[in-house]
Protein backbone atom coordinates (compact mmCIF):
# COMPACT_ATOMS: atom_id res chain seq x y z
CA UNK A 1 0.00 0.00 0.00
CA UNK A 2 1.45 3.34 -1.04
CA UNK A 3 1.48 6.28 1.34
CA UNK A 4 2.75 9.21 -0.72
CA UNK A 5 1.72 11.94 1.73
CA UNK A 6 3.45 10.53 4.78
CA UNK A 7 6.35 8.53 3.32
CA UNK A 8 8.96 11.13 4.31
CA UNK A 9 7.57 11.78 7.76
CA UNK A 10 9.83 10.37 10.47
CA UNK A 11 8.03 8.15 12.95
CA UNK A 12 10.85 8.24 15.51
CA UNK A 13 10.32 11.86 16.53
CA UNK A 14 13.12 13.25 14.33
CA UNK A 15 12.64 16.58 12.60
CA UNK A 16 11.50 16.77 8.96
CA UNK A 17 13.75 16.41 5.92
CA UNK A 18 15.64 19.54 4.95
CA UNK A 19 15.64 20.64 1.33
CA UNK A 20 18.64 18.49 0.44
CA UNK A 21 17.17 15.38 2.05
CA UNK A 22 13.80 16.07 0.51
CA UNK A 23 15.30 16.35 -2.97
CA UNK A 24 17.26 13.15 -2.41
CA UNK A 25 13.95 11.41 -1.67
CA UNK A 26 12.61 12.62 -5.02
CA UNK A 27 11.30 15.96 -3.83
CA UNK A 28 10.81 18.96 -6.16
CA UNK A 29 10.74 16.61 -9.18
CA UNK A 30 7.14 17.61 -9.86
CA UNK A 31 8.16 21.26 -9.89
CA UNK A 32 10.87 20.60 -12.47
CA UNK A 33 8.34 18.67 -14.53
CA UNK A 34 5.55 21.23 -14.22
CA UNK A 35 7.78 24.14 -15.24
CA UNK A 36 8.15 22.46 -18.64
CA UNK A 37 4.40 22.05 -19.09
CA UNK A 38 1.78 24.61 -20.16
CA UNK A 39 0.00 25.70 -16.92
CA UNK A 40 -3.39 24.51 -18.20
CA UNK A 41 -1.97 20.98 -18.56
CA UNK A 42 -1.12 20.90 -14.85
CA UNK A 43 -4.71 21.87 -14.00
CA UNK A 44 -5.93 19.19 -16.40
CA UNK A 45 -3.89 16.51 -14.62
CA UNK A 46 -5.38 17.49 -11.27
CA UNK A 47 -8.88 17.48 -12.78
CA UNK A 48 -8.39 14.04 -14.29
CA UNK A 49 -7.02 12.69 -11.01
CA UNK A 50 -10.33 13.67 -9.37
CA UNK A 51 -8.59 15.30 -6.44
CA UNK A 52 -11.22 16.72 -4.09
CA UNK A 53 -10.54 19.37 -1.47
CA UNK A 54 -9.44 17.83 1.84
CA UNK A 55 -10.52 20.74 4.01
CA UNK A 56 -13.97 19.23 4.40
CA UNK A 57 -16.15 20.42 1.55
CA UNK A 58 -14.68 18.08 -1.06
CA UNK A 59 -14.90 20.53 -3.96
CA UNK A 60 -12.98 19.26 -7.04
CA UNK A 61 -9.60 21.01 -6.95
CA UNK A 62 -8.89 21.17 -10.69
CA UNK A 63 -12.32 22.66 -11.33
CA UNK A 64 -11.65 25.35 -8.74
CA UNK A 65 -8.41 26.27 -10.48
CA UNK A 66 -10.13 26.44 -13.87
CA UNK A 67 -12.24 29.40 -12.61
CA UNK A 68 -9.13 31.58 -12.28
CA UNK A 69 -8.79 34.15 -15.09
CA UNK A 70 -5.83 33.24 -17.29
CA UNK A 71 -3.95 34.84 -20.17
CA UNK A 72 -2.37 38.22 -20.65
CA UNK A 73 -5.47 40.19 -19.70
CA UNK A 74 -5.87 38.41 -16.35
CA UNK A 75 -5.54 40.68 -13.31
CA UNK A 76 -2.29 40.44 -11.34
CA UNK A 77 -1.00 39.76 -8.77
CA UNK A 78 -2.91 36.53 -8.37
CA UNK A 79 -2.73 34.79 -5.03
CA UNK A 80 -2.56 31.26 -3.69
CA UNK A 81 -3.34 30.62 -0.02
CA UNK A 82 -2.68 27.43 1.91
CA UNK A 83 -5.34 27.11 4.58
CA UNK A 84 -3.36 25.81 7.57
CA UNK A 85 -5.83 27.17 10.11
CA UNK A 86 -6.73 23.68 11.30
CA UNK A 87 -9.27 24.31 14.07
CA UNK A 88 -12.21 22.01 13.35
CA UNK A 89 -12.74 20.20 16.67
CA UNK A 90 -11.48 16.65 16.48
CA UNK A 91 -9.21 17.35 13.49
CA UNK A 92 -5.47 16.78 13.69
CA UNK A 93 -4.30 15.82 10.22
CA UNK A 94 -2.72 18.96 8.73
CA UNK A 95 -0.53 19.35 11.81
CA UNK A 96 1.26 16.13 10.81
CA UNK A 97 1.89 17.32 7.25
CA UNK A 98 3.03 20.79 8.37
CA UNK A 99 5.39 19.56 11.06
CA UNK A 100 6.45 16.36 9.32
CA UNK A 101 7.20 17.41 5.74
CA UNK A 102 7.07 21.19 5.17
CA UNK A 103 8.80 20.97 1.78
CA UNK A 104 6.02 18.74 0.45
CA UNK A 105 3.53 21.55 1.13
CA UNK A 106 5.82 24.19 -0.36
CA UNK A 107 6.33 22.10 -3.50
CA UNK A 108 2.59 21.51 -3.81
CA UNK A 109 1.99 25.23 -3.45
CA UNK A 110 4.52 26.22 -6.13
CA UNK A 111 3.09 23.70 -8.59
CA UNK A 112 -0.50 24.76 -7.84
CA UNK A 113 0.51 28.39 -8.17
CA UNK A 114 2.20 27.70 -11.48
CA UNK A 115 -1.00 26.06 -12.78
CA UNK A 116 -3.04 29.20 -12.10
CA UNK A 117 -0.06 31.51 -12.71
CA UNK A 118 -0.21 33.01 -9.23
CA UNK A 119 2.44 35.49 -8.17
CA UNK A 120 2.23 35.49 -4.39
CA UNK A 121 1.35 32.88 -1.76
CA UNK A 122 0.51 32.94 1.90
CA UNK A 123 0.49 30.02 4.28
CA UNK A 124 -2.27 30.94 6.74
CA UNK A 125 -1.21 29.13 9.91
CA UNK A 126 -2.99 29.05 13.25
CA UNK A 127 -1.00 30.64 16.06
CA UNK A 128 -0.91 27.59 18.32
CA UNK A 129 1.01 25.52 15.74
CA UNK A 130 4.32 26.92 16.96
CA UNK A 131 6.47 23.97 15.87
CA UNK A 132 4.97 24.09 12.39
CA UNK A 133 5.70 27.84 12.20
CA UNK A 134 9.34 27.25 13.05
CA UNK A 135 9.75 24.43 10.54
CA UNK A 136 7.87 26.20 7.73
CA UNK A 137 9.92 29.39 8.18
CA UNK A 138 13.09 27.37 7.89
CA UNK A 139 11.86 25.46 4.84
CA UNK A 140 10.70 28.62 3.05
CA UNK A 141 14.11 30.22 3.66
CA UNK A 142 15.83 27.12 2.25
CA UNK A 143 13.57 27.18 -0.79
CA UNK A 144 14.47 30.82 -1.47
CA UNK A 145 18.20 30.11 -1.06
CA UNK A 146 17.99 27.34 -3.63
CA UNK A 147 15.89 29.30 -6.16
CA UNK A 148 12.80 27.16 -5.66
CA UNK A 149 11.08 30.40 -4.68
CA UNK A 150 11.62 33.97 -5.77
CA UNK A 151 12.56 35.30 -9.18
CA UNK A 152 13.03 32.87 -12.09
CA UNK A 153 12.40 29.64 -10.22
CA UNK A 154 15.01 26.99 -11.15
CA UNK A 155 16.11 29.14 -14.08
CA UNK A 156 12.63 29.35 -15.62
CA UNK A 157 10.69 32.48 -16.51
CA UNK A 158 8.26 31.81 -13.62
CA UNK A 159 8.58 33.88 -10.44
CA UNK A 160 6.68 33.32 -7.23
CA UNK A 161 6.84 34.72 -3.68
CA UNK A 162 5.77 32.92 -0.50
CA UNK A 163 4.98 34.32 2.95
CA UNK A 164 4.03 32.69 6.23
CA UNK A 165 1.13 34.42 8.02
CA UNK A 166 0.64 33.32 11.60
CA UNK A 167 -2.91 34.09 12.71
CA UNK A 168 -4.13 35.16 16.14
CA UNK A 169 -6.82 32.55 16.70
CA UNK A 170 -10.47 32.26 15.68
CA UNK A 171 -12.29 29.33 14.04
CA UNK A 172 -13.89 31.66 11.48
CA UNK A 173 -10.47 32.30 9.91
CA UNK A 174 -10.62 28.81 8.42
CA UNK A 175 -13.69 29.78 6.37
CA UNK A 176 -12.42 30.65 2.89
CA UNK A 177 -13.63 34.26 2.70
CA UNK A 178 -13.19 34.93 6.43
CA UNK A 179 -9.59 33.89 5.92
CA UNK A 180 -9.19 36.48 3.16
CA UNK A 181 -10.47 39.24 5.45
CA UNK A 182 -8.13 38.05 8.21
CA UNK A 183 -5.17 38.23 5.83
CA UNK A 184 -6.16 41.77 4.88
CA UNK A 185 -5.95 42.73 8.56
CA UNK A 186 -9.69 42.80 9.22
CA UNK A 187 -12.19 40.91 11.36
CA UNK A 188 -12.65 37.47 9.81
CA UNK A 189 -16.30 37.94 8.81
CA UNK A 190 -17.35 35.98 5.73
CA UNK A 191 -17.87 37.68 2.37
CA UNK A 192 -20.93 37.12 0.23
CA UNK A 193 -20.43 35.02 -2.88
CA UNK A 194 -20.35 35.72 -5.79
CA UNK A 195 -17.85 37.03 -6.60
CA UNK A 196 -15.94 33.88 -5.78
CA UNK A 197 -12.37 34.26 -4.52
CA UNK A 198 -10.97 32.69 -7.70
CA UNK A 199 -12.16 35.83 -9.51
CA UNK A 200 -12.03 38.44 -6.74
CA UNK A 201 -10.29 37.36 -3.54
CA UNK A 202 -7.40 38.90 -1.62
CA UNK A 203 -7.37 42.66 -2.19
CA UNK A 204 -9.84 42.08 -5.03
CA UNK A 205 -7.46 39.90 -7.02
CA UNK A 206 -7.94 36.29 -8.21
CA UNK A 207 -7.19 33.96 -5.29
CA UNK A 208 -7.17 30.21 -4.81
CA UNK A 209 -7.49 28.91 -1.25
CA UNK A 210 -6.68 25.25 -0.64
CA UNK A 211 -6.36 23.05 2.40
CA UNK A 212 -2.89 21.78 3.33
CA UNK A 213 -3.63 18.10 2.63
CA UNK A 214 -5.06 18.98 -0.78
CA UNK A 215 -1.91 20.86 -1.79
CA UNK A 216 0.34 18.06 -0.53
CA UNK A 217 -1.32 15.69 -3.03
CA UNK A 218 -0.44 17.87 -6.02
CA UNK A 219 3.26 16.92 -6.48
CA UNK A 220 2.39 13.21 -6.48
CA UNK A 221 -0.29 13.66 -9.14
CA UNK A 222 2.11 15.57 -11.38
CA UNK A 223 4.88 13.00 -10.84
CA UNK A 224 2.85 9.83 -11.24
CA UNK A 225 -0.20 10.81 -13.27
CA UNK A 226 -3.96 10.73 -12.74
CA UNK A 227 -4.35 6.99 -13.33
CA UNK A 228 -1.85 6.15 -10.60
CA UNK A 229 -3.59 8.61 -8.26
CA UNK A 230 -6.98 7.05 -8.90
CA UNK A 231 -5.54 3.57 -8.39
CA UNK A 232 -4.61 4.50 -4.79
CA UNK A 233 -8.28 4.76 -3.92
CA UNK A 234 -10.97 2.15 -3.26
CA UNK A 235 -13.63 4.41 -4.76
CA UNK A 236 -14.14 7.09 -7.43
CA UNK A 237 -12.61 9.93 -5.35
CA UNK A 238 -8.90 9.75 -6.10
CA UNK A 239 -5.91 9.27 -3.82
CA UNK A 240 -5.17 8.37 -0.25
CA UNK A 241 -6.68 10.10 2.78
CA UNK A 242 -5.43 10.92 6.24
CA UNK A 243 -7.95 9.32 8.59
CA UNK A 244 -7.93 9.87 12.32
CA UNK A 245 -9.80 8.59 15.35
CA UNK A 246 -10.16 10.26 18.76
CA UNK A 247 -12.28 9.30 21.75
CA UNK A 248 -12.30 6.17 23.91
CA UNK A 249 -10.78 3.72 21.45
CA UNK A 250 -7.77 1.54 22.26
CA UNK A 251 -5.33 3.32 19.95
CA UNK A 252 -6.38 6.83 18.93
CA UNK A 253 -4.29 7.98 15.98
CA UNK A 254 -3.88 9.10 12.40
CA UNK A 255 -3.23 6.91 9.35
CA UNK A 256 -2.78 7.45 5.62
CA UNK A 257 -5.04 4.88 3.94
CA UNK A 258 -6.67 4.38 0.56
CA UNK A 259 -9.55 6.81 0.01
CA UNK A 260 -12.76 4.89 0.62
CA UNK A 261 -11.48 2.69 3.46
CA UNK A 262 -14.48 1.56 5.52
CA UNK A 263 -15.29 3.09 8.88
CA UNK A 264 -15.10 -0.40 10.36
CA UNK A 265 -11.54 -0.97 9.18
CA UNK A 266 -10.39 2.42 10.49
CA UNK A 267 -12.14 1.98 13.81
CA UNK A 268 -11.45 -1.69 14.48
CA UNK A 269 -8.16 -2.47 12.74
CA UNK A 270 -6.29 0.79 12.99
CA UNK A 271 -7.75 2.31 16.16
CA UNK A 272 -7.98 -1.12 17.81
CA UNK A 273 -11.70 -0.94 18.61
CA UNK A 274 -13.25 0.43 21.78
CA UNK A 275 -11.41 0.45 25.09
CA UNK A 276 -12.29 -2.40 27.41
CA UNK A 277 -15.50 -1.74 29.31
CA UNK A 278 -16.95 0.89 26.97
CA UNK A 279 -19.31 0.38 24.07
CA UNK A 280 -19.54 2.21 20.75
CA UNK A 281 -22.61 4.39 20.28
CA UNK A 282 -21.81 6.57 17.30
CA UNK A 283 -19.29 8.87 15.69
CA UNK A 284 -18.86 12.15 13.92
CA UNK A 285 -17.04 11.03 10.76
CA UNK A 286 -15.08 14.17 9.96
CA UNK A 287 -14.90 16.78 12.68
CA UNK A 288 -17.46 18.60 14.78
CA UNK A 289 -19.59 19.86 11.92
CA UNK A 290 -20.66 16.52 10.50
CA UNK A 291 -23.75 14.40 11.22
CA UNK A 292 -23.52 11.42 13.59
CA UNK A 293 -23.31 7.96 12.13
CA UNK A 294 -24.07 4.88 14.21
CA UNK A 295 -23.44 1.12 14.33
CA UNK A 296 -25.51 0.51 11.20
CA UNK A 297 -23.05 2.63 9.18
CA UNK A 298 -19.79 0.87 10.00
CA UNK A 299 -19.41 -0.58 6.51
CA UNK A 300 -19.75 2.81 4.85
CA UNK A 301 -16.66 3.73 2.85
CA UNK A 302 -15.06 6.97 3.92
CA UNK A 303 -15.13 9.18 0.84
CA UNK A 304 -17.05 12.29 -0.11
CA UNK A 305 -19.81 10.45 -1.97
CA UNK A 306 -20.44 7.39 0.20
CA UNK A 307 -20.59 9.16 3.55
CA UNK A 308 -23.05 11.64 2.07
CA UNK A 309 -25.27 8.77 0.96
CA UNK A 310 -25.28 7.58 4.58
CA UNK A 311 -26.60 10.97 5.68
CA UNK A 312 -23.43 12.69 6.81
CA UNK A 313 -20.25 14.16 5.33
CA UNK A 314 -16.69 12.88 5.35
CA UNK A 315 -15.56 16.38 6.33
CA UNK A 316 -11.94 16.28 7.42
CA UNK A 317 -11.90 12.48 7.77
CA UNK A 318 -10.96 12.59 11.45
CA UNK A 319 -13.61 10.78 13.49
CA UNK A 320 -14.76 11.55 17.00
CA UNK A 321 -16.18 8.52 18.77
CA UNK A 322 -19.09 8.66 21.21
CA UNK A 323 -19.13 5.82 23.75
CA UNK A 324 -21.78 4.65 26.22
CA UNK A 325 -20.00 6.23 29.20
CA UNK A 326 -20.24 9.67 27.60
CA UNK A 327 -23.47 11.67 27.66
CA UNK A 328 -24.66 12.58 24.14
CA UNK A 329 -26.43 15.69 25.45
CA UNK A 330 -23.24 16.76 27.21
CA UNK A 331 -21.30 16.19 24.01
CA UNK A 332 -23.79 18.30 22.05
CA UNK A 333 -23.67 20.97 24.71
CA UNK A 334 -19.89 21.10 24.33
CA UNK A 335 -20.13 21.24 20.52
CA UNK A 336 -22.80 23.95 20.37
CA UNK A 337 -20.99 26.01 22.99
CA UNK A 338 -17.96 25.91 20.70
CA UNK A 339 -19.92 27.00 17.63
CA UNK A 340 -21.79 29.74 19.50
CA UNK A 341 -18.52 31.10 20.88
CA UNK A 342 -16.80 31.02 17.49
CA UNK A 343 -19.70 32.57 15.54
CA UNK A 344 -18.42 35.85 14.14
CA UNK A 345 -21.74 37.60 14.79
CA UNK A 346 -22.16 38.71 11.19
CA UNK A 347 -25.57 37.15 10.48
CA UNK A 348 -28.51 36.75 12.83
CA UNK A 349 -29.51 33.09 12.48
CA UNK A 350 -25.98 32.13 13.52
CA UNK A 351 -25.21 34.43 16.44
CA UNK A 352 -28.69 34.25 17.82
CA UNK A 353 -29.57 30.67 17.01
CA UNK A 354 -26.34 29.02 18.08
CA UNK A 355 -26.37 30.76 21.43
CA UNK A 356 -29.97 29.74 21.92
CA UNK A 357 -29.20 26.11 21.10
CA UNK A 358 -26.12 26.09 23.34
CA UNK A 359 -28.11 27.49 26.27
CA UNK A 360 -30.92 25.00 25.90
CA UNK A 361 -28.44 22.13 25.87
CA UNK A 362 -26.52 23.51 28.83
CA UNK A 363 -29.75 23.87 30.81
CA UNK A 364 -30.80 20.35 29.85
CA UNK A 365 -27.48 18.96 31.13
CA UNK A 366 -28.17 20.68 34.45
CA UNK A 367 -31.53 18.94 34.72
CA UNK A 368 -33.66 21.99 33.97
CA UNK A 369 -34.79 21.00 30.47
CA UNK A 370 -38.42 21.50 29.40
CA UNK A 371 -40.48 19.20 27.15
CA UNK A 372 -40.75 21.93 24.48
CA UNK A 373 -36.94 22.23 24.29
CA UNK A 374 -36.70 19.45 21.73
CA UNK A 375 -38.99 21.36 19.41
CA UNK A 376 -36.93 24.50 19.93
CA UNK A 377 -33.76 22.65 19.06
CA UNK A 378 -35.40 21.20 15.98
CA UNK A 379 -36.49 24.68 14.97
CA UNK A 380 -32.87 25.82 15.20
CA UNK A 381 -31.68 23.05 12.90
CA UNK A 382 -34.07 24.42 10.26
CA UNK A 383 -33.50 28.11 11.05
CA UNK A 384 -29.75 27.61 10.53
CA UNK A 385 -30.01 25.33 7.50
CA UNK A 386 -27.82 25.95 4.44
CA UNK A 387 -28.95 29.03 2.54
CA UNK A 388 -30.13 30.87 5.64
CA UNK A 389 -26.71 32.07 6.72
CA UNK A 390 -23.71 33.84 5.18
CA UNK A 391 -21.31 30.95 5.56
CA UNK A 392 -21.19 27.27 6.47
CA UNK A 393 -20.45 27.70 10.19
CA UNK A 394 -24.03 27.55 11.47
CA UNK A 395 -25.28 24.88 9.04
CA UNK A 396 -22.24 22.84 10.07
CA UNK A 397 -23.08 23.37 13.72
CA UNK A 398 -26.55 21.96 13.11
CA UNK A 399 -25.28 18.70 11.60
CA UNK A 400 -24.30 16.97 14.85
CA UNK A 401 -27.42 18.40 16.55
CA UNK A 402 -30.00 17.28 14.00
CA UNK A 403 -28.51 13.78 13.84
CA UNK A 404 -28.21 13.49 17.63
CA UNK A 405 -31.89 14.40 17.95
CA UNK A 406 -32.59 11.55 15.56
CA UNK A 407 -30.30 8.83 16.93
CA UNK A 408 -30.13 9.70 20.64
CA UNK A 409 -33.61 11.13 21.18
CA UNK A 410 -34.31 8.94 24.18
CA UNK A 411 -31.28 10.36 25.95
CA UNK A 412 -32.56 13.90 25.45
CA UNK A 413 -36.01 12.83 26.72
CA UNK A 414 -34.52 11.19 29.81
CA UNK A 415 -32.69 14.40 30.71
CA UNK A 416 -35.99 16.24 30.62
CA UNK A 417 -38.20 13.67 32.35
CA UNK A 418 -35.66 12.76 35.07
CA UNK A 419 -34.60 16.41 35.62
CA UNK A 420 -30.94 15.35 35.63
CA UNK A 421 -28.15 14.06 33.46
CA UNK A 422 -28.27 10.25 33.80
CA UNK A 423 -24.47 10.13 33.30
CA UNK A 424 -23.69 12.31 36.32
CA UNK B 1 5.55 55.10 22.92
CA UNK B 2 6.60 52.05 20.97
CA UNK B 3 10.27 51.20 21.47
CA UNK B 4 12.68 51.42 18.52
CA UNK B 5 12.93 47.64 18.68
CA UNK B 6 9.16 47.21 18.41
CA UNK B 7 8.99 49.68 15.53
CA UNK B 8 11.77 47.86 13.74
CA UNK B 9 10.07 44.49 14.13
CA UNK B 10 6.75 45.93 12.90
CA UNK B 11 8.38 47.57 9.89
CA UNK B 12 10.08 44.26 9.07
CA UNK B 13 6.57 42.90 8.36
CA UNK B 14 5.74 45.53 5.71
CA UNK B 15 7.38 43.74 2.74
CA UNK B 16 5.11 40.72 3.29
CA UNK B 17 1.90 42.63 2.45
CA UNK B 18 0.75 45.13 -0.18
CA UNK B 19 -0.44 47.69 2.39
CA UNK B 20 0.13 48.72 5.99
CA UNK B 21 -3.28 47.75 7.31
CA UNK B 22 -2.65 44.08 6.61
CA UNK B 23 0.27 44.21 9.03
CA UNK B 24 -1.93 45.15 11.99
CA UNK B 25 -2.26 41.67 13.51
CA UNK B 26 1.42 40.92 13.17
CA UNK B 27 2.13 44.33 14.70
CA UNK B 28 -0.14 43.68 17.67
CA UNK B 29 1.63 40.37 18.18
CA UNK B 30 4.99 42.17 18.17
CA UNK B 31 3.74 44.47 20.91
CA UNK B 32 2.34 41.52 22.82
CA UNK B 33 5.64 39.67 22.59
CA UNK B 34 7.38 42.61 24.24
CA UNK B 35 4.75 43.71 26.75
CA UNK B 36 2.57 40.68 27.30
CA UNK B 37 -0.59 42.50 26.18
CA UNK B 38 -1.84 45.34 23.99
CA UNK B 39 -2.93 48.47 25.85
CA UNK B 40 -5.08 51.36 24.60
CA UNK B 41 -1.94 53.46 24.44
CA UNK B 42 -0.16 50.86 22.33
CA UNK B 43 -3.09 50.82 19.91
CA UNK B 44 -2.90 54.61 19.57
CA UNK B 45 0.85 54.47 18.92
CA UNK B 46 0.41 51.63 16.45
CA UNK B 47 -2.35 53.52 14.65
CA UNK B 48 0.12 56.30 13.86
CA UNK B 49 2.48 53.87 12.15
CA UNK B 50 -0.25 52.04 10.22
CA UNK B 51 -2.47 55.04 9.40
CA UNK B 52 -5.37 53.49 11.29
CA UNK B 53 -7.40 54.79 14.20
CA UNK B 54 -7.17 53.11 17.58
CA UNK B 55 -10.84 52.17 17.22
CA UNK B 56 -10.24 50.43 13.93
CA UNK B 57 -7.39 48.50 15.50
CA UNK B 58 -9.50 47.62 18.52
CA UNK B 59 -12.20 46.31 16.19
CA UNK B 60 -9.67 43.89 14.76
CA UNK B 61 -8.00 43.06 18.08
CA UNK B 62 -11.24 42.06 19.81
CA UNK B 63 -12.08 39.55 17.09
CA UNK B 64 -9.05 37.37 17.74
CA UNK B 65 -8.77 35.00 20.69
CA UNK B 66 -5.05 35.42 21.15
CA UNK B 67 -4.72 39.21 21.15
CA UNK B 68 -4.84 40.19 24.81
CA UNK B 69 -6.41 43.56 25.60
CA UNK B 70 -5.88 43.10 29.34
CA UNK B 71 -2.68 42.42 31.28
CA UNK B 72 -1.88 38.71 31.57
CA UNK B 73 0.48 36.61 33.68
CA UNK B 74 4.07 35.74 32.79
CA UNK B 75 2.94 32.42 31.34
CA UNK B 76 -0.18 31.65 29.33
CA UNK B 77 -1.88 28.31 29.93
CA UNK B 78 -4.20 27.29 27.11
CA UNK B 79 -6.43 24.39 28.01
CA UNK B 80 -8.35 22.72 25.19
CA UNK B 81 -12.09 22.56 25.92
CA UNK B 82 -13.21 21.13 22.56
CA UNK B 83 -15.05 17.90 22.05
CA UNK B 84 -12.33 15.20 21.99
CA UNK B 85 -10.65 16.63 25.07
CA UNK B 86 -14.05 16.98 26.75
CA UNK B 87 -14.70 13.27 26.16
CA UNK B 88 -11.23 12.37 27.45
CA UNK B 89 -11.34 14.32 30.69
CA UNK B 90 -11.10 18.05 30.13
CA UNK B 91 -13.40 18.84 33.05
CA UNK B 92 -11.26 17.02 35.60
CA UNK B 93 -8.08 18.55 34.21
CA UNK B 94 -9.57 22.02 34.27
CA UNK B 95 -10.83 21.61 37.80
CA UNK B 96 -7.41 20.37 39.04
CA UNK B 97 -5.60 23.18 37.30
CA UNK B 98 -7.84 25.97 38.52
CA UNK B 99 -7.89 24.71 42.09
CA UNK B 100 -4.12 24.11 42.11
CA UNK B 101 -3.48 27.66 40.88
CA UNK B 102 -6.39 29.15 42.85
CA UNK B 103 -7.77 31.04 39.89
CA UNK B 104 -10.81 30.74 37.65
CA UNK B 105 -10.68 30.05 33.94
CA UNK B 106 -9.87 33.36 32.26
CA UNK B 107 -8.12 34.72 35.34
CA UNK B 108 -4.55 35.52 36.37
CA UNK B 109 -2.91 34.13 39.50
CA UNK B 110 -2.28 36.57 42.36
CA UNK B 111 1.49 36.31 41.81
CA UNK B 112 0.97 37.09 38.10
CA UNK B 113 2.70 33.87 37.20
CA UNK B 114 -0.09 32.32 35.11
CA UNK B 115 -3.15 33.29 33.09
CA UNK B 116 -5.39 30.31 32.30
CA UNK B 117 -7.53 30.46 29.18
CA UNK B 118 -9.78 27.94 27.47
CA UNK B 119 -8.79 27.33 23.85
CA UNK B 120 -10.50 25.66 20.90
CA UNK B 121 -9.27 22.30 19.60
CA UNK B 122 -5.47 22.22 19.54
CA UNK B 123 -5.32 19.60 16.80
CA UNK B 124 -3.78 16.81 18.88
CA UNK B 125 -7.00 14.92 19.55
CA UNK B 126 -5.40 11.46 19.51
CA UNK B 127 -3.51 12.56 22.64
CA UNK B 128 -6.38 14.21 24.52
CA UNK B 129 -6.57 15.86 26.95
CA UNK B 130 -4.19 18.52 25.72
CA UNK B 131 -2.92 21.87 26.96
CA UNK B 132 -0.23 24.40 26.12
CA UNK B 133 1.94 26.53 28.34
CA UNK B 134 3.42 29.38 26.31
CA UNK B 135 4.79 27.64 23.20
CA UNK B 136 4.99 24.17 24.74
CA UNK B 137 2.40 21.51 23.96
CA UNK B 138 1.45 18.91 26.59
CA UNK B 139 -0.34 15.78 25.39
CA UNK B 140 -2.13 12.99 27.27
CA UNK B 141 -2.09 15.22 30.34
CA UNK B 142 -2.66 13.34 33.58
CA UNK B 143 -4.63 15.64 35.92
CA UNK B 144 -2.88 14.00 38.88
CA UNK B 145 0.53 15.02 37.54
CA UNK B 146 -0.31 18.63 36.80
CA UNK B 147 2.28 19.86 39.30
CA UNK B 148 5.10 18.48 37.16
CA UNK B 149 4.05 20.79 34.35
CA UNK B 150 3.36 23.82 36.53
CA UNK B 151 6.74 23.65 38.28
CA UNK B 152 8.61 24.16 35.04
CA UNK B 153 7.35 27.73 34.76
CA UNK B 154 8.44 30.35 37.28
Amino acid sequence: METPLTRNIPTNGDGPLNLKGYEKAGGYESLRKALHMPPADVTELVKKANLKGRGGAGFPTGTKWSFVPMGKDAPHPKYLVANADEMEPGTFKDRLLLEGDPHQLIEGMIVAAYAVQADIAYIFLRAEYTLAAERLSKAIAEAYENHHLGKNILGSTYSFEMHLHVSAGRYMCGEETGLLNALEGKRANPRSKPPFPQVSGLWGKPTVVQNVETLCNVPHIVNNGPDWFKSLSHTADGGTKLYGVSGKVKHPGLWELPMGTTIREILEEHAGGMRDGVKFRGLLPGGASTDFLTGEHLDVRMDFTEVQKAGSRMGTGTMIVLDDHTCPVGMLSNLEHFFAQESCGWCTPCWSGLNWAARILGTMEEGRGQPQDLEKLEFQTKFNAPGHTFCALAPGAMEPLQSALKYFREDFERHISEHRCPWK
Amino acid sequence: MLTPEERQEIEAEFPHYPNKRAVCLDAMKVIQRHRGWVSDESLRDLGEILDMTADELDGVATFYNLVFRKPVGRHIVLICDSVSCWIMGYEKLCQRLTSRLEVNLGGTTADERFTILPIVCLGTCDHAPVMMVDNDLYRDVDPDKIDEVIEKYK
